[in-house]
């Protein structure tokens, strides 16, 4: 339908033209610029750069804690998407539309809120630091930032599956004598499981490379509380170009391989539309 | 076994012991998560009375210029991305072409990469012992920790906001009534201000505002490429991070309300705009 002959319609080349422009400029010169650095490095001391007990106590922290948040936020996320899809109750806009606000928070102002509340005698860790829930300046604080950036791509991924989907499969599942929880299992989740895994992914890829809220509520103490990102811009305030690049690249090789999962995850959930 | 209802919604079939449980759960979550934190950021930056607050913000000279920073920086990478999203748009969503599956993941690349990463990457360009630094610097023309540099970071971080939102729209919109604009001899120029821009027009405000939403907020690769000169190339997120590592809080939490009151607007303009775009290929259809 929207394919249309080239030479009726104007502006081919030089709206195709600008893009591959703007995007080899843009993107593809950075990209390529770190690769060739990365690659003139001798083998063994890109290794040794990359893979310092150091940089591989980040990625395992950066990965526990991101993995941590990504599960909290599949569960929170459809949670939250079943709530607002499926059942009425005062103010539903009103939450509707704050699931946005991660979005748009700026990252610094979220690190900022939250390493406030939860310090001793702030407005959470009043109630939590008795009961012996630390959070502030801990692995814990990193994965409830990286839950808080991370939710909101669940619940949007879900949401409009939740919609589409016919009452009447769920009927036929009553009709033929299934509980609340058999349909819930045999019918519903099958047909939303890939949104939630996309969801799960976008938001584990996220929560892998966040910086800005991270370095606010961690202590960031090199092999304790230091992501990946965060030891990526300790290493370039250090001027060691070589260390912060190849952290680099495992993080960049990183989210490529996110990007292709969505891609795989989408491609999955569309499997029966045709 | 009971009688069995016939035609009655699943939603309701839910026990109400079971709508009220989930529901009170998701909205506590809800609640612990973003409702607090935006409250705590308000009450924080006006505890010491207004008159502080107000100190706060215009008092200090770093602190005026990172707010007038952020305003030149954001509309900057959100006019180049407009630009970028309408022509990518345009070559995607009207004609067919090898490689268009590829170009579009390409699009998306920017939302997947770690802006810390983005930032390492122009420091190897322009840095120092960068690719271009040594031959640009010789000519007078410096990047890293400029107003430009922000923006180019900037500019990357946000790329795909724009295209992403008009790629759908110009989908579902289709080709006809430009088709019919072109027969009529109307010329591209008039076709494109006339037919194409009224049509995707809420479109392109929905990506305008989630692209400024985020230009505004970028905080790590503008921290790397800025080098973080207060007064200089401090935007409003970087000078919280500034005066919270000063340990003046109430000033980090005055800047952060600003900020924040910005993220609430983009978010109420951007539920608005939601609206008037879901009426929009309904009345299309209608005609």
């Amino acid at each position: 339908m929207a394919q249309v002959n080239r030479r009726v319609m104007p502006g081919f080349r030089l709206s195709l033209g600008f893009t591959l422009v703007y995007l080899a400029v843009l993107v593809g010169v950075p990209l390529v610029a770190c690769a060739v650095t990365a690659g003139q490095l001798p083998p063994e001391q890109f290794r040794e750069a990359a893979l310092s007990p150091r940089a591989q106590n980040a990625y395992v922290l950066t990965f526990t804690t991101a993995l941590a948040a990504a599960v909290i936020s599949a569960i929170l996320g459809t949670l939250i998407a079943w709530v607002l899809v499926r059942y009425d109750f005062p103010l539903k806009r009103f939450f509707d539309a704050i699931v946005d606000l991660p979005f748009a928070l700026p990252t610094a102002v979220a690190g900022l809120v939250f390493s406030n509340l939860y310090v001793p005698n702030g407005w959470l860790g009043q109630f939590l630091v008795p009961l012996g829930i630390e959070l502030a300046y801990s692995r814990g604080a990193i994965v409830l930032v990286m839950v808080f950036i991370g939710f909101p791509f669940v619940v949007r991924t879900l949401q409009p599956v939740l919609e589409s989907l016919d009452a009447e499969s769920e009927e036929a599942a009553h009709l033929l004598g299934a509980g609340r929880w058999q349909t819930f299992w045999r019918v519903i989740l099958p047909a939303i499981l890939p949104s939630i895994l996309t969801g799960f992914v976008l938001a584990f890829a996220r929560a892998l490379g966040e910086y800005g809220s991270v370095v606010f509520v961690s202590s960031n103490i090199p092999n304790k509380t230091e992501i990946a990102a965060v030891l990526v811009v300790n290493r370039l305030e250090e001027f060691k170009y070589v260390e912060a690049t190849a952290v680099a690249v495992v993080l960049l090789f990183s989210s490529f391989v996110m990007l292709g999962l969505v891609n795989l995850l989408e491609r999955w959930s569309r499997r029966w539309d045709r | 076994m009971g009688p069995v209802r016939l035609g009655i919604a699943p939603k309701s079939r839910d026990p109400a012991w079971v709508r009220w449980g989930l529901t009170s759960i998701a909205l506590v979550a809800l609640a612990i998560l973003v409702i607090v934190p935006v409250v705590s950021v308000f009450v924080e930056a006006f505890a010491n009375g207004l008159g502080a607050y107000w100190n706060n913000l215009v008092g200090d000279p770093d602190t005026r210029a990172a707010m007038l920073l952020t305003v030149v920086v954001a509309p900057a990478a959100v006019i180049s991305n407009l630009i970028f999203g309408v022509a990518a748009a345009w070559a995607i969503a009207r004609f067919r072409f090898p490689g268009r599956t590829l170009l579009i993941t390409a699009i998306d690349l920017p939302f997947s990469i770690s802006p810390v990463v983005v930032g390492l990457m122009f420091v190897l360009l322009f840095g120092l012992q960068g690719f271009f630094g040594p031959t640009l610097r010789a000519n007078g023309f410096q990047v890293l920790f400029t107003v430009p540099g922000l923006i180019l970071a900037t500019t990357f971080v946000t790329l795909p906001f724009v295209a992403r939102e008009l790629i759908p729209v110009m989908e579902a919109i289709g080709p006809d009534e430009e088709l019919a604009a072109l027969s009529l001899g109307a010329s591209g120029r008039q076709m494109f201000w006339k037919i194409t821009v009224p049509n995707i027009k809420w479109g392109l405000l929905y990506g305008v505002i989630l692209c400024n939403a985020r230009a505004m907020g970028e905080f790590g690769a503008v921290y790397v490429v800025g080098g973080r000169v207060a007064g200089e190339t401090n935007t409003m997120p970087l000078q919280v991070e500034m005066l919270f590592a000063g340990f003046d809080t109430p000033a980090a939490f005055a800047v952060a309300s600003v900020l924040t009151l910005l993220a609430v607007v983009s978010l109420i303009l951007k539920t608005v705009v939601e609206d008037k775009k879901r009426e929009e290929p309904s009345s299309l259809k209608k005609t």
